[in-house]
């Protein structure tokens, strides 16, 4: 979707100002969000890309005006309902008021490390990469209403690949309703700064992004 | 929070952030979904055990061990893995070499992709809209925000982390730090040089 989240390019927000000596995390509530995440990540209700799009599908306002960590909390109570795992009623009431429902699984302490390494995304080819390094192609000038990974400062623009990474969960597909893996080749793809902003932009300035096949197309 | 966020605050009033989490947790935990112990482990383990020392110490070994260094570039997941770093196996992870003529740095537009597993949680100014936004388009004035002016023929290499695959810089070592500890080479590794945005500066070697 071409939400507020896809930010690459946008003006106006000011300067970027590193903290001093920064705490991991400035609230406790803050921590016990992130663990919450991960802890119910653990049980498979739903996947790391349903997710991200559970945060870029909050109302604009409401993901501009929130912290980090605040849209982390409200994207997991979005997930939770729409899985059937808390009611609406029960976050209005602040408390449970029925049992819970059975879990695929659960995170206990000794499963820790496991759970906080990170999985494999790699899957195995269903066909030959249709790229090559130092192929030219052009992102699809696409705009997926779901959740897509493809930033909007690259599409419609020509860029070279860089490095082939094998076929990986497709996450457009995976964050939708039917949570297919549908594996698809990942490429690095690297742009001329001239391509993506302009003649008038910092020439020795090259960006790059990954990028699954169907988001390309061979250059003309 | 401090007194300035609570003109009228009390010592024991609540934010509306600790009231709607603490109910989230409540629900979660009388359900049977999470164990609250489980949930001060992952806490702990981000607080403590895994952060940017792993990263600082892998890349002293890459300025003083070539064999590690190839190791490093050719696959950075094995390469963590040997060092026994918590989290270090897992795979997707890439490391970038900064040389005389290229400078990396490392974003993600989209939401906050960072190299967690190894490097811990990432800072709020990555996850800013600001850090966000202008890296990809103008990092030289980004880099001037953290005090960083890079020559003006120099490469600038931005990663934007779209997909699962994982980035973190190596950066260049300091002049004058020839016969260094690796124990010391380490301390002058902080996590912005990891994500492009400083370099090493040997006054801060402890």
């Amino acid at each position: 979707m071409n939400g507020v989240h896809d930010m690459g390019g946008m003006d106006g927000f000011g300067p970027v100002v590193p903290e001093v000596n920064e705490p991991v995390f400035h609230e406790t509530w803050e921590g016990r969000v992130l663990a919450m995440n991960r802890a119910m990540g653990y049980t498979r209700t739903w996947n790391g890309d349903i997710s991200r799009y559970a945060k870029e599908a909050l109302p604009p306002e409401v993901y501009l005006g929130s912290s980090y960590y605040r849209r982390w909390a409200i994207g997991l109570e979005w997930m939770l309902m729409e899985n059937g795992l808390v009611g609406a009623d029960e976050f209005a009431a602040g408390k449970s008021l029925r049992p819970g429902e059975p879990l695929k699984r659960k995170l206990t302490t000794e499963r820790l490390e496991t759970a906080l390494a990170r999985g494999s995304y790699d899957r195995p080819a269903k066909a030959p990469a249709l790229f090559n390094v130092g192929d030219h192609v052009r992102m699809r000038n696409i705009h997926p209403q779901g959740h897509t990974r493809l930033p909007r400062y690259v599409r419609g623009h020509a860029g070279v690949i860089e490095r082939v990474h094998g076929c990986h969960v497709f996450p457009d597909s995976h964050a939708s309703s039917s949570r297919e893996e549908d594996p698809q080749w990942l490429y690095t793809v690297r742009f001329d700064s001239h391509e993506l902003w302009g003649e008038h932009t910092d020439p020795t300035l090259k960006i790059s992004v990954e990028a699954w096949e169907p988001y390309m197309e061979q250059a003309s | 929070m401090s007194d300035h966020d609570h003109p009228h605050g009390h010592g024991s009033e609540l934010s509306e952030m600790q009231l709607r989490v603490r109910a989230l947790e409540t629900i979660l935990v009388e359900k049977g979904y999470v164990d609250p112990a489980t949930l001060d482990a992952i806490i702990e383990t981000y607080e403590h055990k895994i952060g940017p020392h792993n990263g600082a110490r892998a890349i002293a070994k890459a300025w003083t061990d070539p064999e590690f260094r190839r190791q490093l570039f050719d696959d950075a997941s094995k390469a963590f893995a040997t060092l026994g770093v918590p989290g270090g196996g897992a795979g997707h992870l890439i490391a970038l070499e900064n040389t005389p003529q290229r400078h990396n740095m490392v974003v993600c537009t989209l939401c906050s992709c960072y190299p967690s597993a190894t490097l811990g949680l990432p800072p709020v100014w990555y996850k800013s809209s600001a850090y966000r936004s202008r890296t990809v388009s103008e990092p030289r004035s980004v880099l001037r925000d953290f005090g960083v002016e890079l020559s003006t023929d120099m490469e600038i290499r931005v990663w934007d982390s779209t997909a699962e695959i994982r980035y973190m810089v190596v950066p260049m070592r300091p002049n004058g730090t020839d016969d260094w500890s690796e124990e010391k080479l380490a301390s002058i590794v902080n996590r912005d040089c990891m994500i492009g945005t400083r370099l090493p500066d040997p006054r801060d070697a402890r």
